[in-house]
Formats: structure tokens, C-alpha cells, sequence
């Protein structure tokens, strides 16, 4: 079983419809209400950087299996002006935009797996997995 | 042309309202009139059928076609029954008039498509404006009713008020709940305001940022603003997300949070009698 499914971010309410996507499919693989809204936010905090920094982009889903674990993989990609130092962007305080800059550094805690991976001038995917407990 | 045609129609009224009656009544069962006695349906198809002729006959929109359009709609027919009506009624005339002329070459063929076309057309158009218009006038009324609901403020005693939300905060609404906290706060006079978050699903960056400003600028106006229903789950994410809420009180119920405020502005909940149940009481189990 490894099937995707995604939501493309265009405006802001396509930020409910991930989350609610997400928690979904959170639910189905049997995380606990904790772990969903754990996912839920951090759904929500990604949707929200792609709608605010590149203006569109995609959220999707995977299953991801290991030989003794399951899990979700959420992965937030887009086209917009990348990160140009990610160090910066990971510490908690940071925001160019006059936010609480605990968006990125948030996803990460809140997950298990984190990944950036950013081009200048080119796009930003973001990769991150929570496992079932 | 037309006005021979017109002639031919207009006396064969009669004819072409029962064809197409009958092809009406055949065709229904596709659901979306299933539910309708079957008393009701026949009696709208007749007077359907009149509006539609004293329209053509009329040249054009007459005020029982606006009567008429405005009563299904408030009765909730589905505009494709009038639009499939008014499709069926341009074949029946189409074929009524090909059946009256002994041979028709396919340039009178077209002029007849034309003329009937020119008769039909400006119905349709006329309904769906009238649907159309309908649903927007609905859709600003939610709007606006939506936009009330969205950050509504109780006050519960003097200087103690409530803002309960319930469901997803996106900009639009967050600056709402800003600008109804500060009004109502000034209004009523309120020394305490309690917001409850029991109903709000996600409380991600975005919207802890906008409470705490909130609480921050009701501070400013030299009131206090408590926020209560932070779920267990919610109080998780929050604390993965570092957000700092340890600038203004938190309570996990709106049952605690209410008490707080009574002890902010000096009040304490008294019980005058063992047995019976003081009305206070009865309202903080009402806010449990
Ligand atoms: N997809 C992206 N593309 C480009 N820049 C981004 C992207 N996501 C984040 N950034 C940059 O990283 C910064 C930090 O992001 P982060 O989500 O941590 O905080 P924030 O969005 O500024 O505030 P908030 O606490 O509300 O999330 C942003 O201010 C922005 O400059
Ligand atoms: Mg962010």
C-alpha cells in the first residue's frame, strides 16, 4: 500500500482542506488524538508558509512503511523564491513576514522525520514523517 | 415568417400543451420532482405551460413568468425542471410545426429552428437570471449571518464577558475577533473577558499569534483577557510549537476560567443555602 494524495494550496481555505485531508488519513492509520492534531498543525503550518511565501504550491500525502513501522509522510512543495539560509529559518523567532517564526522549528518538534530542501530562486520542498506509535 | 408561425402555435395552443404535457409527465421519475404529489406536479405543468405561451404570445418576459419563476423558487423546484420543460416544449413546437407543412427545404427548416429558438431562448434566460440572482441574494444573507456568528461576545454578569469560538479561524475571521474583543470590551464595560477556544479545531501559529495580540491589545485598554477551553491535544501542540502563552491566564474549562474572573474582580461564588441551588451555581454548571 503506498497510494498519494495531495491538495494544491491556491488560497487560503485550501489550507483547511489539507489539514482536514491529512487528519484523514492520520486517522485511518490509527494515530491517537494527540499525534492527529499534532499532525493537523503541522499541515497547517506548511500550507500556510506555501500560501504566504510562494503563493501556490502542493501538499501531499504518503504512507510510508518500515520493516517494523508505519507511518505518514507529509511533503509541502512549491516554486517560490526558496530559503536562502535554512539554519535561519529553523530557529525559533525568525519570520520575515512579522510572525511568531515558530512555524518551521514547530513542524519539526512536532514530527518525527524533518527535512528541507530549498533552491534559491527555484522552490522549497519540505519532507517530514510522523511514526505510529 | 415569425408572425405566420406565431398564428399556427397560438391557435394549436391547445395541441402543443397536451404533447407536452404528456412528454413532461413521461420524462418525470428522473428524481428531481419524485417527491412531489402527483396533483401538485400536474397543476405547475399546466400553468407552466401557460406562462410559457402568454410569454411568446407577448414577445417576450411578462410578469406571471417573474410570478411564476418566483414561486418555484420558493418552493424549491430545481431550475432544471424548467429548463428541461422549456426544452421539451421547443421540440413539441418544432415538431408540431414540421407536421403541419406538407414539405419543408431545409432553408425554411432553419428558419423555423430560428424563430422557435427566438421564443424559447429569452425564457431560459430570464429563469436562470432569476434563479441565479436568487441564490446570491442567499449566499450574501449567510454571509452576513456567518459573519455574526463568527465572534460573538456574551456578557455573562457586569465587567465579566465571553467570547466562545466555534470552528476554523482563518485572517478574515481572526481580525473580526480582534475588532469584536476591543468593541465589546468597551461596551460593556467588561474588566474581564473570557475567550473560549473549546470549539476551535486546529490552533496553529497563525492563530495563537492573533490571540495573543488580541490579549495584548485588551490589556492595553486596561482589562484582562483569560483564555479557557484549551483542550489536552491543543495544549500538546501548543507546547511543541514553543508558543508563549504565560503572558495572560489560561484555564483548561471556561468553568475554571469563569472563576478566575470572579476572583479578578472581587467576587466569590456563595453558597446562601445547602439544599437549595443558588442561581449562580446553577449557571457556572451550565458554562461546565
Ligand atoms: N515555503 C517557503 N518558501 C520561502 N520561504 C519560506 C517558506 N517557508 C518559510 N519561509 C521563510 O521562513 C521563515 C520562517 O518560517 P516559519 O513558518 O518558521 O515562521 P513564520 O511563517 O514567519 O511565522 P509563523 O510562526 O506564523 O509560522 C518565514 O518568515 C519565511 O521567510
Ligand atoms: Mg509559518
Amino acid at each position: 500500500m503506498n497510494f498519494q494524495s495531495g491538495v494544491h494550496i491556491k488560497k487560503e481555505w485550501d489550507i483547511v482542506g489539507a489539514r482536514q485531508l491529512g487528519r484523514n488519513r492520520a486517522k485511518e492509520l490509527g494515530f491517537g488524538t494527540v499525534d492527529q492534531a499534532r499532525i493537523a498543525t503541522a499541515i497547517s503550518e506548511l500550507a500556510r508558509n506555501i500560501y504566504l511565501y510562494a503563493g501556490t504550491g502542493r501538499v501531499s500525502f504518503e504512507i510510508v512503511e518500515d520493516i517494523n513501522k508505519k507511518g505518514l509522510k507529509i511533503v509541502a512543495a512549491d516554486e517560490g523564491p526558496g530559503i536562502l539560509d535554512i539554519s535561519q529559518v529553523m530557529e525559533d523567532g525568525f519570520s520575515t513576514s512579522g510572525g511568531l517564526g515558530a512555524g518551521l522549528p514547530g513542524v519539526k518538534r512536532l514530527m518525527d522525520d524533518f527535512d528541507i530542501d530549498s533552491v534559491q530562486g527555484e522552490g522549497t520542498v519540505i519532507t517530514t514523517i510522523k511514526w505510529v506509535r | 415568417m415569425p408572425e405566420a408561425l406565431l398564428k399556427i402555435v397560438i391557435e394549436n395552443s391547445d395541441e402543443i400543451s397536451r404533447n407536452w404535457l404528456d412528454q413532461v409527465s413521461e420524462r418525470r421519475g428522473n428524481g428531481y420532482t419524485a417527491n412531489i404529489s402527483e396533483e401538485l406536479f400536474q397543476s405547475t405543468n399546466r400553468e407552466f405551460v401557460n406562462v410559457i405561451f402568454s410569454s411568446i404570445n407577448r414577445h417576450g418576459s411578462t410578469e406571471e413568468l417573474e410570478t411564476f419563476s418566483e414561486r418555484l423558487i420558493n418552493l424549491g423546484w430545481p431550475l432544471s425542471y424548467l429548463t428541461d420543460g422549456l426544452q421539451t416544449f421547443r421540440r413539441v413546437t418544432i415538431d408540431f410545426i414540421l407536421n403541419q407543412s406538407d414539405q419543408v427545404d431545409t432553408e425554411q427548416f432553419s428558419k423555423i429552428l430560428t424563430v422557435v429558438d427566438n421564443w424559447v431562448e429569452p425564457i431560459i434566460k430570464e429563469l436562470v437570471n432569476e434563479y441565479s440572482g436568487s441564490w446570491e441574494h442567499i449566499v450574501s444573507l449567510q454571509r452576513v449571518a456567518l459573519q455574526e456568528l463568527s465572534a460573538p461576545l456574551i456578557p455573562v454578569m457586569d465587567n465579566i464577558t465571553i467570547m466562545p469560538l466555534i470552528g476554523t479561524i482563518d485572517t478574515e475571521r481572526a481580525k473580526l475577533i480582534m475588532e469584536n474583543l476591543l468593541d465589546g470590551v468597551i461596551k460593556h464595560n467588561a474588566e474581564v473577558v473570557l475567550i473560549d477556544i473549546t470549539g476551535v479545531p486546529v490552533v496553529d501559529t497563525m492563530v495563537a499569534h492573533h490571540i495573543i495580540q488580541a490579549a495584548e491589545a485588551v490589556r492595553l485598554i486596561g482589562s484582562t483577557c483569560i483564555l479557557v477551553g484549551i483542550r489536552p491535544e491543543i495544549a500538546q501542540t501548543i507546547v511543541n510549537l514553543g508558543i508563549d502563552l504565560s503572558k495572560f491566564p489560561t484555564k483548561s474549562s471556561l468553568r475554571k476560567g469563569f472563576n478566575k474572573a470572579l476572583a479578578l474582580t472581587n467576587r466569590d461564588v456563595v453558597n446562601l443555602n445547602q439544599d437549595a441551588n443558588p442561581d449562580l451555581e446553577k449557571l457556572l454548571d451550565s458554562l461546565k
